[in-house]
């Protein structure tokens, strides 16, 4: 009975959204024998420490474990309870998550069924909000038209041709060397075990440090003035990620938003799909100051960790009052190693730096690539390529 | 490695959430029921525990505790960048090695395939391993207590080599082969999430998030750790500390820097909270200018009216 039990919670578990494989299953079994049923907070906590691998999944896990084990035995019935529960609490902010755990809930279904019920969770979105936020925030949806087949193709080319923003970085681990390569170190284990093998010649071998790709953050405008751009440049940043393992992509308009996840997605229109389901602010306003400050709160010290990179694609048109984009870019600039700062929205070659939002970021970036006018992922590998032009220097004010 | 398998100290491990509650309170650990009972959970079913949470929020002492709870052997991994198998799992004697070759040499005793075999055979047999934390954690009589401590400083190739110390509790040694653990360590792993761990680790562990602990756990903890602060100043930190952490810091204190605190004020003859107290030590609390510069300019003060509004400051 209990086992039948964590199987079905596993399952609507997983159809919420969490990857529970079976030998999380398992494991929730011999967990719940080991701490035993008296106690409903240690079935909880037992059941957590086995099936979740982050906190973020807690809030979820937490509803839905008080759902599912109201009344273990039975199930129909705490369904039938819980739908209309759901529907008719009033809770703003948990209001796309319940609707998530309902789907998940009333599995098995026919295949219509979820997307009925994404739409009334967009209402709900877009009905929330419109309260919550400012007037100037808009929620809305890209709807990014796919790839044609030449356009994939093309795309597919560029991606793997267009240069990365960034240097290679020197790390602390060794790989194998030749000797005559600089800065070579003697690797004695591997020279040993030469000499065993050809105990009649000393060979010995090096090993030297390795340079690699530093994980590059990248921090996507995707505000109105920038929604020309949008879609190349997440096919851009969708290449990299494919390429490049270490690639995190964080979009901001008016509020932050993690889209790594779906861009992992092989394919690139799904990918695209699903970032775009992800973000809410599509061609809203720019809140370059509080994003930025945001990012260096909750991803700052999880992202850029061990000489990372971060390229910020923004036009630098903040719309901002109230914070200060100066202060929140010198905080990022220590948090990561170096700061590429792409803009694609010049009009015109002779840039100055006129806006204000631009003049407080400008001081603070290592290396600065203006596009004109970014058509193709050809304009942006040619803006790649060009050497670090005037980059500013990092002399500023810390 | 295999025979010499004594039992472990099985008199010692727990049975039940209390008892691992009431174990970890012998070393002047506090410990919520929820971390209890992940605890016990990968005591009974061998599985790691994966620790994460914000700094000082008593990840690494947990293991600490937990072995000297348990009388057992700590062994502990402290990672950053780079670290490789050498540094955390074993290395060859190779300044002995070479020594064995050039004694052999000397001696002429090598004369054809099967001595030059023989030779090799003793340049890699066992006591030719310099053992390191994680090999010396499989070949201990009893369980030892293993702490991979801030995994997220060592860099992603340094999870994957854990996978198999972590699920089959063995390493393997190209050269010699494949050393199990007699014992198999109680293994607890911490990380600050400087950087995300990769799912096939946490996959292998049971994950748990440590949180701030609530007014009455911090209280407790407070009591016990610094012994010698007056009851009232001990309420009125943990109040403070409780109520800052509520403000959007860069950095909210840990309870490690609670107890700091507490010590600081003890040390400088405080015997309440007040505004100029506060404003000298905050450098105990907060390790971020913008932090304490905010705390500075107004929010100290707004926290102590709190307190004195609830009557904790007389």
């Amino acid at each position: 009975m209990i086992a039948e039990n964590i199987v079905h919670f596993a399952r609507v578990l997983r159809n919420a959204g969490m990857p529970i494989g079976p030998d999380r299953v398992l494991a929730a079994m011999n967990a719940v024998e080991q701490v035993g049923l008296d106690r409903r907070d240690d079935v909880h906590a037992a059941l957590s420490a086995v099936m979740l691998d982050r906190h973020e999944q807690q809030p979820l896990f937490d509803a839905a474990f008080d759902a599912f084990w109201r009344d273990p035995k039975l199930l129909e019935q705490m369904m039938l309870l819980l739908l209309p529960k759901i529907s008719g609490r009033g809770d703003k902010a948990m209001a796309p998550r319940a609707n998530r755990l309902a789907d998940a809930l009333a599995a098995p279904r026919p295949p219509q069924a979820p997307n009925k019920a994404n739409e009334t969770a967009k209402e709900e979105i877009q009905f929330d909000t419109a309260f919550t936020f400012s007037d100037r925030e808009r929620l809305q949806r890209a709807d990014f038209e796919t790839m044609t087949t030449a356009e994939f193709e093309q795309a597919k080319r560029l991606a793997a041709e267009v240069p990365l923003p960034v240097e290679p970085v020197r790390r602390r681990r060794h790989q194998v060397a030749q000797n005559h390569e600089r800065g070579v170190h003697l690797d004695l284990r591997a020279t040993m075990l030469r000499m065993a093998r050809q105990p009649q010649t000393l060979a010995p071998a090096y090993t030297r440090p390795r340079t690699e790709v530093p994980t590059l953050v990248v921090l996507l405008d995707i505000s109105g003035s920038m929604d020309r751009y949008a879609r190349l440049l997440l096919h851009y940043v969708h290449g990299l990620t494919r390429r490049y393992l270490k690639v995190h992509t964080l979009t901001f308009g008016t509020r932050l938003t993690n889209i790594t996840r779906s861009l992992r997605h092989r394919d690139p229109d799904v990918a695209l799909q699903q970032a775009d389901a992800l973000v809410q602010d599509w061609k809203g306003g720019t809140r370059i100051a509080s994003c930025l400050d945001e990012f260096n709160r909750q991803w700052a010290r999880r992202l850029l960790g061990s000489n990372a990179a971060l390229l910020l694609v923004t036009d630098g048109l903040d719309r901002d009052e109230h914070g200060d984009l100066g202060r929140a870019a010198a905080q990022l600039r220590r948090h990561a190693h170096r700061i590429v700062w792409l803009n694609p929205l010049l009009r015109f070659d002779g840039f100055e730096p006129r806006a204000a939002g631009v003049r407080a970021l400008l001081p603070h970036v290592d290396r600065f690539l203006p596009v004109h006018n970014l058509a193709s992922l050809a304009d942006l590998r040619r803006a790649l390529r060009e050497p670090a032009a005037d980059a500013a220097s990092r002399t500023s004010p810390h | 490695m295999a025979g010499d398998v004594a039992a472990p100290p099985a008199s010692l491990r727990p049975d039940s959430v209390d008892a691992v509650i009431a174990l970890l309170a012998t070393e002047g650990y506090v410990c919520d029921r929820r971390l209890a009972t992940a605890l016990f959970l990968s005591l009974k079913l061998a599985r790691p525990l994966f620790l994460e949470g914000e700094p000082g929020v008593g990840k690494t002492e947990l293991g600490k505790t937990l072995a000297a709870a348990l009388h057992t052997a700590l062994l502990r991994v402290q990672c950053y960048e780079g670290l490789d198998v050498a540094q955390t799992a074993y290395e060859w004697n190779v300044a002995r090695q070479m020594i064995e070759i050039r004694l052999a040499e000397a001696a002429h005793a090598i004369h054809g395939e099967g001595d030059r075999e023989r030779l090799a055979h003793t340049l890699y047999s066992r006591h030719m391993l310099i053992e390191r934390p994680l090999l010396q954690a499989l070949t201990q009589t009893t369980s030892p207590v293993l702490l991979i401590d801030e995994l997220d400083r060592a860099d992603e190739p340094f999870d994957a080599f854990l996978l198999e110390v972590l699920a089959e509790n063995q390493i393997t040694i190209p050269e010699f082969g494949t050393v199990r653990a007699s014992a198999p360590p109680i293994t607890i792993i911490t990380s600050n999430r400087t950087r995300e761990i990769h799912d096939a680790l946490k996959r292998r562990c049971l994950y748990h998030w440590v949180d701030f602990p609530s007014v009455e756990s911090e209280l407790e903890i407070v009591r016990l750790k610094a012994p010698g602060a007056p009851e009232r100043l001990s309420i009125q930190v943990v109040e403070f500390v409780q109520r800052m952490r509520t403000l959007d810091l860069f950095k909210a204190p840990g309870v490690a820097e609670t107890i700091d605190w507490t010590n600081a004020l003890v040390a400088l003859n405080a015997i309440r909270l007040d505004p100029a107290t506060v404003h000298d030590t905050l450098g105990v609390l907060l390790k971020y200018q913008d932090d304490i510069v905010r705390l500075q300019s107004g929010d100290t003060v707004k926290l102590l009216d709190e307190l004195r509004a609830r009557a904790l400051l007389q």
